[in-house]
C-alpha cells in the first residue's frame, strides 16, 4: 500500500551527498598536526570520562610519533569497537567534554576522530592486533551481535574461551548496523569491524534467534556459560487512535530501512511527524529530510529545555531546517483508506516536576489543531525484550522489562550473565562495550578459568 | 625613539642586524634585496678557491608543529670564482655605501695567499674582513675552517698574517667546536682581531633515516656530519658569547639562533654589539628584518635606552660562577587554582621528574577529595583536578612552571628564610670540611 503522498524522488547523486559521513575522516597530516596538540595529561580526564578508559593521551601520543599500529592497539584493547565508538560516541558529553582545552578556553582535541584515524588504519591494512588465548575448554555463548555481546565475546575469547554468538538478524554488529544514522556510520562499516572479533576466533551463528531457532534450555546443555546481550526490542507503541494506519512506523524500523535498502528505494512521505526528542528521534528527522522529505516535524509534549537530545544532535537538525513543535502532544492519527493523512495534536503546559526533576505536561483543551502529514514516526523509546527471557528459569527481570543483574554482571540463574541495552534500558554504545567486557571478567571470575591473556 | 645605528670595530652599521655569511648573502642580488628589506650589512658567503657542491645539501628536526627547530648543512664555501664575487661586491657597495658589506675569506693556511685575498677583498670596496676559521665540515678536512679555529696558535697566526696588511676591520669567526672558545677568542685578540664573531655552526649529525639507514641529508646513500644551526643552538651561542664578552676587550658579532628581536636583544645583552642570522632568513626570506628593527625599537623604546651601547652587555655581570650563587636565596611554586586546566602535567614532572613536591588532586595529601574541596568544573560541569604544591617539599626547581601549558598558572614566588647570603665558595671558606679534596699527588 503507498503513502497518501511521497517525498519528490531526488538525483540518484544527491542521496550519496546527503549520507555522506558528517566528519570526514582526517588525513595523515591533519591527525599529526591536532594529535600533537595534545597535552598528554597525566591521569587524563578524557580517560576518566570514557566509559571503557581507554587510555587516550597514550593512543594520541603514538598518532604524533606515527605509530599508528600501536595507537590502535591502546584503542581496541580498551574498546574493541573502537571503530564505531570513534564514530558515534557523544564525545562532547565524554572525553571531548571533559578534555582540559576546554577549561583552557580552546576547542577539545578531536579525541573522536583521531581515534578513527588510528583504527582505520589497522581496519584498511586488515592488520591483526590480537590473538586467541589458549583453549581452557570453557565454552560460552553470546545471544545477539550488537555490541556488548561482541565486546564480551572478544574479552572471552581473547583468555582462551571458545565462544559462539547467536543472533537472529543476517548481519552482525546490532544497532551499529541497523540502528545509527547512516551518515554516522555505514551498515558495511559495522560489519567490517566485527571481523575484529572474528580474527579471535568467535564464531557466528547469523539468523539464528534463541527461544525459536533455538532453545535456551539447548545452550545451557552445551555451554558453560550464557551472556544475554540482545539489546531492545520495537519501539513504544503511542496507545493512540489510528496508530494501526499505514504510515506510522517505529523510528528503530525507520532507521533500519535507511541501512539495509538502497537509500533511494526508501519510501519517505513528502509531510513527516516524528514523535519524541530523544537523540534516536533526531536520527529520524535528519535521516527524513536527507531522504526529501520536505516538511519534518519534530513533536515533543515537554519544552526545549527539557530536551533529552545532545546539544549536539540538536544542532544537526536545526542545520536540517526541521521544525521543532514545543510543548505538543499527538492526540490521534487521521486517515483515509488506511493510509495517514495527518496528526492531530494538542498544546500542554508544563506542571510540577517529576520525580525525576521533569515538569510533568498537560495537554490545554481547546488548543487541538491538525498537522497534514503522510508520515508518523514513534521515536518513544524501545520495548525492552522480555517475552523469550520470561521462560529462563531464574533470570529475573525488573519492573521496566530490563534483566536483573549483579555487581558482576551475573543474572538470578548464576550460568546466565547478561549487560548492553537489556540491562542498562538504553544508553550509548560505548556503555554496552563497557558493560559487555565487565560481564566477560564475571564470567571468567565464576568458571576460574585461569587467564591467559 | 630608539636609534639603532651601532659602532662596530670602527665601521657603523645602519642597524645590529646583518645577515650571516651563508647561502642567502651568495649573490650581488641577494645582498641588494636584503638591504631594500632593512639589513644593517651582509656578511659575503664565504670566498676562496671555488669548490664543487653536493646535492643534497641541508636537513632539519622539527618539533611537532615547528618546523626547523633545528638545522644543519653540509654545504661548503662560495662555489663561484674569488673574482666574480669580489666584483659583485663592488657593484654592491657602489649601490649601497650606507650598508656593510664584509668580506668572509677562507683560504689555504699560506702567508701570501692570505695577503693576496686581503688586498683583493679591500679593492673591492669591502668594509671589513671576516675570517672563517669555523666551517665544521669539508673545508676542515683540508686544513682549512675549523681546522683552524680549533688550534689557538693557528688562529693567532692566521689572524696576525691579515693583520699584516689589512686596512679594514678583521674579524675572526670562532667555531664552537673546542673544548673552551675563550682560549681561541684570546689567541685571535693576541693575532690582532678587531672583533670576533661567533657561534659559527655545531658539528652535528641530523637524523637517520630509519627506512634506508642512511644519515641526513642524503648524498646518494651515504652522509656525512656538518654544522647545526637554528633555533635550537641560541642556549650555546649566549653561553659561550657571554664567557667571550669576560674574556676578550674587542667587540663581538653574535651569532646563533636568532630568529625575532628578542633574541637578538638577547645577544647583545650578554655582549653582542652587532647580531648575525642565516637559518630564520632561510626559511622566511629577507623580510623578516623587518620586525627585527621595529621590535627592537619597541623595546628600546619601552626601556629608555637610547642606543644599543645602553643595554648591550647587561646580563654579563650576571652570569656568574655556579659557587658565587646565593644558597639562601629559596623560591616555592604556587598552583593559581583558578587559572589550572587539570592536565596534571606538574603533577607527574614533579613525581618521577623532580622532587615529588606535588601532590594529585586525589591525594590525601591534598584532601581526599580536593574535586569537591576545590569544586572547580569546566564549562561542560566536569570536574578539573587541581594538583596542589607540598610547600615543606618544594625545592624551587621550576619544572612544573615550565610544563604547566597555562601561561601564569603556576609562579614560582620568594621565600623569606632569614638567613644571610651565602654562596658555596664561601661556604667552603667559612668551613673547610665541606670543601672538595684538591687534587695531590698521594
Amino acid at each position: 500500500m503507498p503513502l497518501r503522498e511521497t517525498a519528490p524522488k531526488l538525483p540518484a547523486e544527491q542521496y550519496e551527498k546527503n549520507f555522506a559521513e558528517i566528519e570526514a575522516a582526517l588525513s595523515e597530516s591533519q591527525a599529526v598536526v591536532e594529535s600533537a596538540r595534545c597535552l598528554y595529561c597525566f591521569d587524563a580526564p578524557c580517560t576518566l570520562a570514557c566509559p571503557t578508559h581507554i587510555d587516550v593521551p597514550a593512543f594520541i601520543q603514538k598518532i604524533s610519533t606515527g605509530n599508528l599500529r600501536g595507537s590502535a592497539r591502546v584503542i581496541l584493547s580498551a574498546n574493541i569497537l573502537g571503530h564505531s565508538c570513534g564514530r558515534v560516541c557523544p564525545t562532547e558529553v565524554l572525553c571531548e567534554g571533559a578534555c582540559v582545552m576546554v577549561e583552557k578556553g580552546e576547542e577539545p582535541i578531536e579525541i573522536g576522530r583521531l581515534q578513527r584515524h588510528a583504527v582505520d588504519y589497522v581496519l584498511d591494512r586488515g592488520i591483526q592486533l590480537f590473538q586467541p588465548g589458549s583453549p581452557n575448554g570453557k565454552r560460552v555463548a553470546c545471544i545477539g551481535a550488537g555490541p556488548a555481546s561482541l565486546a564480551c565475546a572478544a574479552e572471552l575469547a581473547k583468555w582462551g574461551y571458545d565462544v559462539t554468538i547467536f543472533d537472529r538478524r543476517e548481519n552482525p554488529g546490532g544497532l551499529n548496523t541497523y540502528g545509527i544514522a547512516a551518515y554516522k556510520t555505514r551498515a558495511s562499516d559495522a560489519i567490517r569491524e566485527v571481523t575484529l572479533v572474528k580474527q579471535l576466533g568467535v564464531k557466528f551463528l547469523q539468523n539464528t534467534e534463541v527461544g525459536r531457532d533455538v532453545t535456551f534450555f539447548g545452550l545451557e546443555s552445551q555451554f558453560d556459560a550464557i551472556f544475554i546481550g540482545v539489546g531492545l526490542g520495537e519501539t513504544w507503541d503511542l496507545t493512540l487512535p489510528g496508530e494501526e494506519l499505514h504510515g506510522v512506523l517505529g523510528a528503530i524500523e525507520f532507521i533500519e530501512k535507511t541501512k539495509v535498502q538502497p537509500l533511494h528505494e526508501v519510501e519517505i512521505g513528502r509531510r513527516i511527524a516524528c514523535i519524541g526528542a530523544g537523540n534516536t528521534a533526531i536520527d529520524v528527522v535528519t535521516a527524513a529530510r536527507r531522504l526529501g522529505a520536505e516538511a519534518v516535524y519534530l513533536i515533543y509534549r515537554r519544552g526545549e529545555p527539557e530536551m533529552p537530545a545532545f546539544a549536539y544532535e540538536y544542532q544537526l537538525a536545526k542545520q536540517d531546517a526541521v521544525s521543532f513543535l514545543w510543548q505538543t502532544q499527538p492526540v490521534r492519527v487521521l486517515g483515509t483508506n488506511g493510509v495517514v493523512t495527518g496528526l492531530e495534536c494538542v498544546r500542554t503546559e508544563l506542571g510540577a516536576p517529576d520525580a525525576k526533576g521533569r515538569r510533568t505536561p498537560a495537554p490545554i483543551a481547546g488548543t487541538e489543531f491538525t498537522l497534514h502529514v503522510d508520515m508518523v514516526v514513534r521515536a518513544v523509546g524501545q520495548q525492552p525484550v522480555t517475552d523469550s527471557l520470561r521462560g529462563v528459569r531464574g533470570v529475573e527481570l525488573q519492573k521496566n522489562g530490563t534483566v536483573k543483574i549483579d555487581e558482576r554482571h551475573q543474572t538470578g540463574n548464576p550460568k546466565y550473565f547478561a549487560g548492553g541495552d537489556c540491562t542498562n534500558g538504553g544508553r550509548e554504545v560505548v556503555d554496552a562495550v563497557a558493560e559487555g567486557m565487565a560481564a566477560a571478567r564475571g564470567v571468567d571470575a565464576w568458571l576460574g578459568a585461569a587467564r591467559k591473556k | 625613539m630608539a636609534d639603532l645605528k651601532v659602532t662596530f670595530a670602527g665601521i657603523t652599521s645602519p642597524n645590529p642586524f646583518w645577515l650571516a655569511s651563508g647561502p642567502p648573502t651568495n649573490t650581488a642580488g641577494q645582498a641588494m634585496r636584503a638591504f631594500d628589506a632593512g639589513w644593517g650589512g651582509v656578511v659575503w658567503k664565504t670566498i676562496g678557491d671555488p669548490i664543487v657542491n653536493t646535492s643534497s645539501r641541508y636537513g632539519a628536526i622539527d618539533l611537532h608543529n615547528v618546523k626547523m627547530m633545528g638545522f644543519n648543512n653540509i654545504e661548503l664555501i662560495s662555489d663561484r670564482p674569488i673574482d666574480v664575487n669580489f666584483r659583485e661586491i663592488y657593484d654592491v657597495k657602489k649601490r649601497y655605501p650606507h650598508n656593510l658589506v664584509i668580506a668572509s675569506l677562507m683560504v689555504e693556511s699560506k702567508r701570501e695567499t692570505w695577503h693576496d685575498m686581503v688586498r683583493r677583498a679591500e679593492a673591492a670596496g669591502s668594509d671589513a674582513l671576516e675570517l672563517n676559521f669555523g666551517c665544521p665540515h669539508g673545508m676542515s678536512e683540508r686544513g682549512m675552517g675549523s681546522a683552524v679555529g680549533q688550534v689557538p696558535e693557528y688562529t693567532e697566526m692566521i689572524t696576525s698574517w691579515v693583520k699584516e696588511v689589512a686596512k679594514i676591520p678583521v674579524i675572526v669567526k670562532l667555531t664552537p667546536n673546542v673544548t673552551d672558545v675563550t682560549r681561541i677568542a684570546a689567541a685571535a685578540e693576541r693575532g690582532g682581531a678587531d672583533a670576533v664573531s661567533l657561534i659559527n655552526t655545531i658539528n652535528s649529525l641530523i637524523g637517520v633515516d630509519l627506512e634506508t639507514f642512511t644519515p641526513r641529508p642524503n648524498v646518494g646513500g651515504k652522509s656525512s656530519h656538518g654544522g647545526y644551526c637554528g633555533p635550537a643552538v641560541k642556549p650555546i651561542a649566549l653561553h659561550l658569547i657571554s664567557s667571550v664578552a669576560k674574556t676578550v676587550k674587542i667587540p663581538i658579532s653574535g651569532i646563533g639562533g636568532i630568529g625575532y628581536w628578542n633574541d637578538a636583544a638577547e645577544h647583545i645583552a650578554v655582549g653582542a654589539t652587532t647580531v648575525q642570522v642565516c637559518t630564520a632568513a632561510m626559511h622566511y626570506g629577507f623580510r623578516i628584518v623587518e620586525d627585527m628593527i621595529d621590535g627592537l625599537s619597541q623595546y628600546m623604546d619601552a626601556h629608555g635606552f637610547r642606543s644599543i651601547e645602553d643595554f648591550r652587555g647587561r646580563a654579563v655581570p650576571n652570569v656568574q660562577d655556579w659557587g658565587d650563587l646565593d644558597l639562601n636565596y629559596k623560591i616555592v611554586a604556587e598552583i593559581h587554582p583558578e587559572l589550572c586546566i587539570g592536565c596534571q602535567l606538574c603533577y607527574i614532572a614533579c613525581e618521577d621528574g623532580a622532587h615529588q613536591a606535588i601532590a594529585p588532586y586525589n591525594s590525601p595529601h591534598n584532601g581526599a577529595s580536593s574535586e569537591q574541596k576545590n569544586g572547580k568544573k569546566n564549562p561542560n560541569g566536569m570536574g578539573v583536578h587541581v594538583p596542589r604544591i607540598i610547600e615543606e617539599e618544594c625545592v624551587g626547581c621550576n619544572l612544573c612552571a615550565l610544563v604547566c601549558p597555562v601561561e601564569n598558572c603556576i609562579t614560582m614566588k620568594h621565600v623569606e628564610t632569614g638567613a644571610p647570603q651565602m654562596s658555596w665558595k664561601e661556604r667552603t671558606q667559612r668551613n673547610p670540611s665541606c670543601a672538595p679534596p684538591t687534587p695531590s699527588g698521594d
